[in-house]
């Protein structure tokens, strides 16, 4: 890491963790955050950026995006995840385990974990599978991946339909304290549905796939939860029904966190218009009502977190038949906008954004940074609030461009991301040459 | 109209223009050799089908075109090709129109964004089919004059139903009331935010009915659990002699065919004095080459 020393001048600093929310001056030195102060500081001997007009916040945590290496780097390799990451704001992601060859050994943790170090860009964090190959049937090595630096397991993307293995697996995963991440859904209820079921699948003649899908399957694993007392995180909580048993879960003081996705927060089902597969994702868009709900989920505390479930695929997989087209959104270089897009909107409160960007993330898998109090990781994200542009697929630092959001007017940028000190993005540019 | 890909969307004026150009294509009509003449349709079926098929290709050859008939059997698409190679490839070969029968819902419509030539619906998935409505409506309004007003019940797996939902769009466009019936696992959510009327109460609607349709139940849906056995399925929801007394004297019977004679509709109802059905059939050719003559002007 660098040991350049950086003076952060009079930008808005907003670190929900700590409470303040002003204009602050922020010395970096060594990698570390070493000074927030209210008045202005004077170091001679440190590199000053001018942060007027600006907001400095902890750089942002995504617990929930694909890289596709190894296995399938037409889409995206860990490098490009890294660099629409770094372009998005986000200073840390979690990789899934769903590549080829799955995550569930220690091979691929370590592969994963070596091309994150190559590419140094942001932190990558790693998840491990619950089961071997994402099977379902027998539970993978954890406490070796826990070893290998696996933060969390998950078999995302799948559900694991075994109660019993599903609770073992709660179960086992205690010694460890480690989350277990889940994709809740009901196979036998979702069946074929490649959408939403309702008045849009309806009018569309696409299988629907109810709200129930997902509700079912979280009503049992806060069952198994309960009674394992382990951790749970749900990912990508998209309808009224999960809110509500979250809620209730959280307030009970079972050890459940979950996330939400920008895409689950802004566009309801109808946003498949004619067969756009770009609105094409698992779990489904829903309807205005869960929209709401999952609003006031992120804004109350049910829901710690908002992750992108970062999707990328090719043209092969979008341009096709709707129901034989891939589920996914790019998601890392939209998300503050959309997220901001809310903020404007009421839905929630900016501190409130910025900690499920940051803070929630970080507690909810026990992860370093997401904060900026003295001696923290100088993970650092520069925002130009005002500025208005358009979202641009062609122009993604992801290699792929499935997004539903392609030529929506978005405020609120990205000037420069700092990872450990050290610029790593600014306007538009990857800093990639030390 | 560039493309036919389905009736939502179209409005009153349109259909009727359509069905109007159908009347003067009925029994022959005035000579149409020449309106397509060198020019070439081309039938995409993705999906079995030999009724829609043989109609389009009839209606083709009387507007003078010639048809390339292209099935999925031994084509490139057993080898993997997309649709939209497919598609494209079928179009590098100069047709003016695709008709395209697909089983996914929305096939036609990614067609449509990617060729310059003109898409027909010939049936995609469970989504709609479009020809099918119109001369359903072509056959009830030589019937009646005009739909406005009348009660038009559907009987069935609307669930699955590309018919149906045509049919919804076309009947409701023309002044008709639609009542769909059918058990509650195939009575999907939002039909009537589609201007439906719904209900699984079929003897309670049975004499407002100024024409029964019925859909063909597939059987395959048996054993996916939608409904217990077709023995049950035609207890409650088949068109017996006995439902048929029921009916309006005058009442009309359709029948999109196939026929599961004695599950949906019984052999004396479909050959019975309400039925229209091989009107319906007689009225597709007439409805393909306006629809063929409309959008390849």
């Amino acid at each position: 890491m660098s040991s350049r020393t950086t003076l952060l001048r009079r930008g808005r600093v907003i670190d929900p963790r700590h409470g303040v929310d002003g204009v602050r001056d922020v010395l970096v030195r060594d990698g570390l955050v070493a000074e927030v102060s209210e008045t202005p500081l004077n170091v001679p001997d440190a590199q000053v950026v001018d942060a007027e007009g600006r907001w400095v916040l902890p750089g942002f945590i995504d617990l929930h995006v694909h890289l596709r290496e190894p296995g399938e780097e037409g889409k995206e390799t860990i490098l490009t995840g890294c660099r629409s990451a770094v372009a998005g704001g986000f200073t840390a992601v979690v990789a899934m385990p769903n590549t080829k060859p799955v995550n569930d050994s220690v091979l691929v943790t370590e592969y994963v974990k070596a091309k994150a170090r190559e590419a140094d860009l942001c932190r990558v964090y790693v998840a491990g599978a619950i089961t071997k190959g994402l099977q379902g049937e027998e539970m993978a090595e954890m406490g070796a991946l826990v070893a290998a630096g696996c933060v969390c397991i998950t078999d995302d993307g799948r559900p694991v339909m075994n109660a019993g293995l599903m609770r073992r697996a709660l179960q086992y995963a205690t010694q460890f304290d480690l989350p277990v991440m889940v994709h809740e859904e009901d196979l036998t209820l979702s069946g074929k549905g490649v959408m939403h079921e309702g008045h849009t699948s309806t009018r569309l003649g696409l299988i629907g796939i109810p709200p129930s899908a997902e509700v079912a399957m979280v009503a049992r694993d806060l069952v198994l939860l309960e009674e394992t007392r382990g951790r749970l995180h749900v990912a990508h909580v998209s309808c009224e029904g999960s809110v509500r048993l979250l809620r209730e879960a959280k307030r009970r003081g079972l050890r459940v966190t979950a996330e939400a996705t920008p895409h689950h927060f802004t566009l309801e089902d109808e946003a498949v218009g004619d067969y756009d597969t770009h609105a094409r994702m698992n779990p489904p868009l829903r309807t205005r009502r869960d929209v709401e709900a999952v609003r006031e989920a992120l804004a109350d505390g049910t829901i710690d977190a908002i992750a992108t479930d970062h999707a990328p695929h090719g043209v092969l997989e979008k341009q096709v038949e709707f129901d034989k087209a891939w589920n996914g959104v790019v998601g890392l270089e939209t998300a503050l906008g959309l997220t901001l897009g809310a903020v404007r909107e009421g839905a929630l409160g900016l501190s409130r954004a910025v900690a499920l960007l940051t803070d929630g993330p970080a507690r909810a898998f026990g992860l370093p940074g997401g904060h900026l109090a003295v001696g923290a990781p100088a993970d650092i994200t520069v925002v130009e609030p005002d500025v208005e542009w358009t979202v641009d697929a062609t122009r993604f630092f992801s290699r792929s461009r499935n997004t539903p959001f392609h030529g929506r007017r978005l405020t609120g940028r990205v000037a420069q991301t700092w990872v450990g000190g050290r610029l790593v993005f600014e306007n538009g540019q990857m800093k990639e040459s030390r | 109209m560039k493309h036919l890909l389905g009736i939502e969307g179209l409005g009153r004026a349109d259909i009727e223009s359509l069905l109007g150009r159908a009347e003067a294509h009925l029994h022959g009509g005035p000579d149409a050799s020449h309106l397509l003449r060198g020019k070439v349709v081309a039938n995409l079926f993705f999906e079995d089908s030999t009724r829609t098929r043989t109609s389009f290709e009839m209606a083709a050859h009387a507007l003078g075109a010639e048809v390339l008939n292209w099935t999925t059997a031994g084509s490139s698409v057993s080898k993997g090709e997309t649709l939209l190679d497919t598609v494209r490839n079928i179009e590098a070969t100069g047709p003016v129109a695709l008709v395209i029968r697909h089983r996914s819902s929305g096939a036609p419509h990614l067609a449509a964004r990617h060729v310059r030539c003109a898409v027909i619906n010939a049936g995609d998935g469970t989504h709609e089919h479009p020809s099918q409505a119109l001369l359903d409506a072509f056959t009830l309004r030589r019937r009646w004059g005009g739909l406005d007003g009348r009660t038009v019940l559907i009987i069935g797996d609307i669930l699955h139903s590309r018919v149906a939902r045509s049919n919804l769009h076309c009947l409701k466009a023309l002044g008709a009331r639609v009542v769909l019936c059918g058990p509650p696992t195939l009575l999907p959510s939002g039909l009537e935010s589609l201007g439906a009327e719904v209900t699984w109460r079929l003897d309670d609607v049975l004499p407002q009915a100024d024409a029964v349709m019925c859909l063909r139940v597939q059987s395959e849906r048996q054993s996916e659990s939608f409904f217990p056995s077709s023995r049950e399925f035609s207890r409650l929801f088949g068109l017996n002699a006995a439902r048929a007394e029921r009916l309006k004297p005058g009442a009309l019977v359709l029948h999109p065919g196939p026929m599961n004679r004695g599950v949906e509709i019984a052999p004396s109802v479909a050959d019975g004095p309400h039925s229209v059905i091989l009107e319906q059939v007689a009225h597709g050719v007439a409805v393909r080459r306006a629809i063929l003559e409309e959008v390849c002007r």
